[in-house]
This record gives C-alpha cells, structure tokens and sequence, in this order.
C-alpha cells in the first residue's frame, strides 16, 4: 500500500530524513519509533505530500507523492502533531469545513459527521466551540477530522502526544477499532516504546532520520536475546555513580543504565559475565538486594540497535556522570 | 472539480475565516476601534490654522519714545492686547528683555515672544521703519511656524492701518477713507475652491485612510492569517485536502477584503457622521475603487506570505513595508509637501494612485473619466503583482 525509496530529506544541509526504504502492506499498522529529531514527523509529512522530498521516491496505493500528489491526498487522512481544528469553531462546524475541502456531498457529509462524533463520544458536544475542549476531547476530534475522507490510509504522528493515561488508553484502543473494522493501513510515530509494542504488526526503528531495524516486535526482542545480550536489572541499597562507572566499563557490559536511586539495569555479553559484574559490585562494597534476570523489551532493542537509551533525546533528563552515549555498535543483521 | 470547485472551496475558507472573525470578541472590538482612533487622533492632531488659541506670549517693550511724540508702540501693544481678549488666541505676559524671552521659552513657560525695539517711536518719526522681533521656539517648528504666520498678519494689518492714517494725514482733502486702502495695498486675495462649502483636513484623511485600510487589510491580513494557520498546524489541514493550493489565498482573501471593505465602510460612515465630510462622487464608484485597490495589493501580501516562514517574520517584513507607505502615499499629507526624491518614492507605490483616486472621487465629486491614470496603474500593478504571486505561493506551500 505504501511504500518508500531511499526517502530523503534535507534542510539546509542538515539530512533529517536518510535514504529511508520501507513498505507497508495494506491493512497493518506499522510503527516509526525513536527518539525526538529522529525525522519521524518529516518522513509523515513527505507521504502527506506536505513537504517534498529532497531525494528518493514514495508512492501511496501505487501514486506518486510527488507526481500525483492530488490522488495521494484523496486516499490518506492525516493526524499531524499539532491539532488541526479552529478553536472558535464548534465540533460540528470544523468537521464540515474540512469535510467539504474533500468535497463531499451535504447529506452525506452530515450523517458522518454525526456518526463520527458518536464513535468517540463527543456527539453532545456537536455544536460547542473546541477551544473549550480538554485535550483528549481534541485529541479524538483530530483524529476523526482525518477520517471524515474515509480514508484508506491514516498517518498518526504521536496521535497520544501530551495525553492523560485515560485518554491515551482511549485515542489507543480507538486506533486499534478502526484498523480492525475497517482494514485502514496506518502508519504510526511515537517515541513511546510501549505504545509501539502494544499497536504496531511491525515496527521500524528510526534514529538519525535512518532505519536502524524492522521487524515485528516480537522479532526485534529476540534479536537482543539472539546476541547472546543478557539483560539483568540489580537492586543495590548503597548503589553509587562509581558503581555504576565501574560496570560500564566492563569488558562485558554493552550498556549500563541507572533507573533509579538503587536500580541498575544492565545488558551483559557471554556466559561468565554475571560472575563479572557481582565481583565488581562486591570490589565496591556493594549491598546487593536482588538481581532479576529481564526479559527484553523495545527499550532494550533499541539501546541494543542504537547503542544508545531512547531517552537520551526524548526528554531533557540529564544523563548520569560517567554515562557512555554512544557504545561501539553491535549491530545484528 | 474545476473551477466550480475551487470557488465553492474557497468561499468555505471564506466562511471559515469570516467565523472566526466574528467570534473573536476583542478583534472585532479593535477592528472597529482602529478607524475611530486613526481618524480622530490624526483629525486632530493634524495643524491646522484655527488650531492656535491660548498660546502664551512674553512681550519686551524697549521702546524708548522720541521726545515731544505720543509713543507708537503704546498704539501697538494696544491693537496686540485688544486682538487677544477678541480672539483669544493668545495671553500676554510682560518680560523685561530678550535674554528673559530667550529663558522662558527655554523652560517652556512661554510659547514666543515679541520684542519691540528701542527706537521704534524715533525710526517711524523720521520716516524709517519701526522694527519688531518675534521668538519663537524652534523645537516646535509647527508651532513656531503657525505663530509667524499669525504675528505677521497681526503686524501686517497694523502697519497696513497705520499707513493709511498717515495716508490720509498727506492729503486730507483728495483722499477718503476708502481709497487710501487702496493705495496703501491695492490688491485684496481672496481663495475659493472647486466645491463649494468648506473643506476640513478630514475631507482630505478620510478617502486615503479609506484606501490604506483596505488595502492594508489585504496586504497584513492575508500574512498574517496564513501564517498564524501555518504555526498552530491547521493549514496543514487544508494542504492535506485534495484542493487546488489557490483555493486558500482565494478564499482568504475575499474573508480579508470583506473584513477591510467593512472597516473602510466604517471609516466612510464616521467621517460623514461625526466628521462632516461630503462626498461628491458616486458610492458606487468609491467601492469599486476600494476592491480595485485590494486587487492591487494581493499579489503582494501573496508573495509576502510566501516568503516569510513564521508569523513574527511577516510581521516585520510588513511593518517596514508599511509605515513608508503610510507616510508617502499621501495620505496623510499631501505628496505635494514632501522634498522632490520623496514624491518620486510616492509616485511607485499603489497606495498613492488608491488615494489620489478615492480622493478625486470622494471630494471632487470626479467621474471614472477623470482618473484613469490612477485605474490604470491600479490595474497594471495588481495584474503584474498576482502574476509573479501565483507560481511563487504554490512553489512556497510545498517545500
Ligand atoms: N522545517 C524544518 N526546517 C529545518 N529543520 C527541520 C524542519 N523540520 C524538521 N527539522 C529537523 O529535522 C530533524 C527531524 O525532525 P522531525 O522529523 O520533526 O523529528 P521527529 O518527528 O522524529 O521528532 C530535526 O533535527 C529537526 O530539527
Ligand atoms: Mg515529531
């Protein structure tokens, strides 16, 4: 249904997008995960024909985004970052003025409307003024102003964005209904690996605007486990920053991380590595708590893949004294 | 689609923009408010001949006489002070000397001041001319020049009684009162203009101010619109929508025109009600000038939008282009006052021929004949302008 090649984009010298190649059958979910200024938002933006790609090609159900642009519009509905709705106008009217951009007919129009709004809830909020909404209100009214042109495809950029949990877990499940009933090809971006785990068939693993992986999740996970990569959290009551220096610079240790004031989470090569590390905490006077053999998760793929946490980039959380961002690549093919 | 398409597209954007005009509270508030407060603060401002009253005026008599003769300057500081409880156009304070003058208008408390000469009594009794000194205070040019010009006349009209006294005093007996004016200064001017009744600066404002709102609406507000739509994300809901990328400025512009087309009927409706102007030309003629003027000026405002990327660009890139425009098109103050290079600066903005049109028309009561010059320009403008607009907004909206 979708599929790119060699997609690139660059502004002003700076390649926020690098020869991007995937395909999307019709009917799946695919994910775009990675951190903020991964090129997410742009690549979005290239296949809704909102940005022109600086080299390489993409094309939406066999058109061309850059050629046919106007037929690629007329299969795809768009759910960007920023929510697309006027605040001084009501529920009902927003959906008519970009209903009938699509120029669709007025009875038919109006009877989708109503039934859009009853699908999430906000049929009695018709004829109220949007400003006056709660974000996850205009949250579902972006999302359903994309699918006003039912379209075949839906881009979702971040579609749970600066939600609550509550609505999170409702604009997720309505994601998941609507792929469901009406076999719609999405493509979804997040920076949350969660929520790539929980809605994506599979995933691509997007860091410095390149594919880094892309597998099912279930896939990606046991590439970690594949590498002979062991992941072990340790619960350490006395845990110090030259504890958590002195594991990291084992010869064993891919990657350590701090999750907490006493949790280290760390991801370990080859057999005797356990041994390694308990001597090492022990040589410090560590007081070991517990020790918890983990099962990967996409946290720890793409820590694995990227040799860097997703969070480096993704919230301004200060990176720990002594913590290695970029570790030597080991990449799995 | 076709065309059918894109014009009822771009009358939803219309709608659309036209909607939320009319609930934003406060801009409806300022879109009303700014012609009210443009016209009544420049009105007003603006000098005018009848603006002086209640200057302050310091006067020096050195006059020292010349023995055995009535003093002259008794006669004049009569005339001064019998001219200021008539008119009140100004109160008179004594000071002792120049230097005092010069201090007094230095700490602002005197607007001017006169300075009658020491010999003045002596130089008028052996036949020289008495000589009087206005100060004024050049830090205020405006004011320094419109007490010149009343003192002069003050002075002139005295001197001009004075010589027909002695006029008469020649020969009593040939000369009546009647022709010794004529003798003294055989030519009376007097000034009529083209209309009848009398013109106030306003009948000059409004038609200009008229022009510069609507076009200016189009030419910010288009800008401004777009690019506000461009930052919170909701043109991209548009861009998405399988329309003719025209469709947005078309249906933008006319929500702009009609918002400035109403400001503009504001601005006519105010300056006939609260400010007494008459309009002579046909009103059919002066909106067909304002929506010509709009077409002038979209091409611009397109190519405006096209290049500035965020709001805050565009709103510079207008403010500098504006204010110029403002000042030199006229219409405020007529080009004809402005230094040569200026007016050849005026004479390349379509504001002017707006301005010069509307102004003919509104105040001169002139016919389509009569301003083709400014028509054609308009025209000539706007054609070139949207032509060069059209492939730079649609190369700009996808980049
Ligand atoms: N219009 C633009 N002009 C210049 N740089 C841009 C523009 N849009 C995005 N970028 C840059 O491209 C990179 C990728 O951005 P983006 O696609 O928004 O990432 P993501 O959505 O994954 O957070 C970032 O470094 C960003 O600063
Ligand atoms: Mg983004």
């Amino acid at each position: 249904m979708i599929e790119t090649r060699n997609l690139t984009k660059e502004f002003n010298g700076l390649v926020a997008v690098d020869h991007i190649s995937f395909s999307v059958k019709r009917g799946e979910i695919f994910g775009l995960l990675g951190p903020n200024g991964a090129g997410k938002t742009t690549t979005i933006r290239m296949l809704a024909t909102l940005t022109r790609p600086t080299a390489g090609t993409a094309t939406v159900g066999d058109y061309d985004i850059v050629k046919d642009d106007n037929e690629v519009r007329k299969l795809i509905g768009l759910v960007s970052e920023k929510i697309i709705m006027y605040d001084r106008l009501t529920a009902k009217e927003n959906l008519w003025f970009f209903g009938r951009l699509y120029n669709i007919q007025k009875e038919v129009l109006n009877t989708r409307i109503d039934e859009l709004l009853e699908l999430v809830q906000l049929g009695k909020w018709k004829d109220v003024q949007v400003g006056t909404f709660s974000s996850g209100m205009r949250q579902r009214m972006n999302v359903i102003r994309a699918l006003l042109n039912m379209p075949e495809v839906l881009l979702l950029d971040e579609p749970t964005l600066g939600l609550d949990p509550q609505s999170t877990v409702e604009v997720r499940e309505f994601i998941k209904k609507i792929n469901r009933e009406n076999k719609m090809t999405i493509i979804l971006t997040t920076h949350m690996m969660i929520e790539a785990d929980l809605l994506c068939d599979r995933i691509g693993i997007i860091d410095h605007g390149k594919i880094a992986a892309l597998d099912t999740s279930p896939h990606l996970k046991r590439r970690v486990s594949g590498a002979d990569t062991t992941i072990f959290e340790f619960e350490i009551a006395n845990l110090t920053t030259n504890m958590v220096s002195s594991i990291q610079s084992l010869e064993c240790v891919g990657s350590a991380s701090r999750d907490n004031a006493t949790r280290i989470r760390v991801h370990a090569h080859g057999n005797n590595a356990f041994d390694i590390i308990i001597d090492t905490i022990r040589a410090e006077k560590g007081k070991i708590n517990s020790v918890k053999n983990l099962e990967p998760t996409l946290e720890d793929v793409f820590l694995h893949i990227t040799g860097h946490d997703v969070r480096d980039n993704a919230d301004q959380k200060i990176p720990m004294k002594g913590h290695r961002r970029f570790m030597p690549r080991r990449r799995v093919r | 689609m076709g065309i059918r398409g894109l014009i009822s597209q771009s009358l939803m954007v219309t709608w659309k923009d036209l909607m939320e005009l009319f609930r934003n509270k406060m801009g409806l508030i300022m879109l009303v408010l700014m012609p009210i407060f443009m016209m009544s603060m420049v009105g007003f401002i603006y000098p005018s001949d009848t603006s002086i009253s209640d200057v302050s005026i310091a006067l020096v008599n050195d006059d020292e006489g010349h023995a055995g003769y009535p003093s002259a300057s008794a006669m004049l500081v009569a005339a001064l002070e019998q001219m200021s409880t008539d008119t009140g156009m100004m109160t008179i304070t004594n000071a002792s000397s120049f230097d005092e003058v010069r201090d007094m208008i230095q700490s602002g408390e005197i607007d001017g001041g006169i300075v009658i000469s020491s010999n003045f009594t002596s130089s008028l009794i052996v036949g020289k001319q008495g000589i009087v000194t206005i100060v004024t205070d050049e830090s205020n040019p405006q004011m320094s020049m419109s007490l010149q010009f009343a003192l002069k006349e003050v002075f002139e009209q005295i001197g001009t009684w004075v010589a027909e006294q002695n006029v008469q005093l020649l020969s009593p007996t040939t000369i009546n009162a009647t022709n010794s004016l004529a003798i003294v200064k055989p030519y009376s001017v007097r000034t009529e203009g083209s209309v009848p009744g009398e013109l106030s600066y306003f009948d000059f404002m409004a038609p200009g101010l008229m022009a510069m709102t609507v076009m200016m609406s189009v030419m910010t507000g288009l800008p401004a619109a777009i690019s506000h739509e461009r930052e919170v994300g909701t043109l991209d809901g548009m861009m998405v929508a399988p329309i003719n990328r025209l469709t947005i400025i078309l249906g933008k512009t006319l929500a702009q025109t009609a918002r400035g087309l109403l400001q503009g009927t504001l601005i006519l409706t105010l300056a006939v009600v609260l400010f007494g102007v008459t309009i002579h030309g046909s009103i059919l003629l002066i909106f067909a000038l304002l929506l010509l003027g709009v077409f002038s000026f979209v091409g611009l405002g397109v190519v405006i939008t096209s290049f500035a990327k965020d709001q805050e660009t565009a709103m510079m890139v207008m403010m500098t282009l504006m204010f110029p425009m403002m000042f030199l098109s006229g219409v405020f103050f007529p080009i004809q006052q402005m230094p040569w290079y200026m007016q050849d600066i005026s004479r390349a903005l379509p504001l002017t021929y707006a301005a010069t049109a509307l102004r003919k028309v509104m105040v001169l009561g002139a016919n389509i004949g009569m301003i083709t010059t400014e028509l054609a320009v308009l025209i000539g403008f706007g054609a070139v302008m949207t032509t060069i607009a059209v492939p730079v907004f649609k190369r700009a909206m996808t980049k």
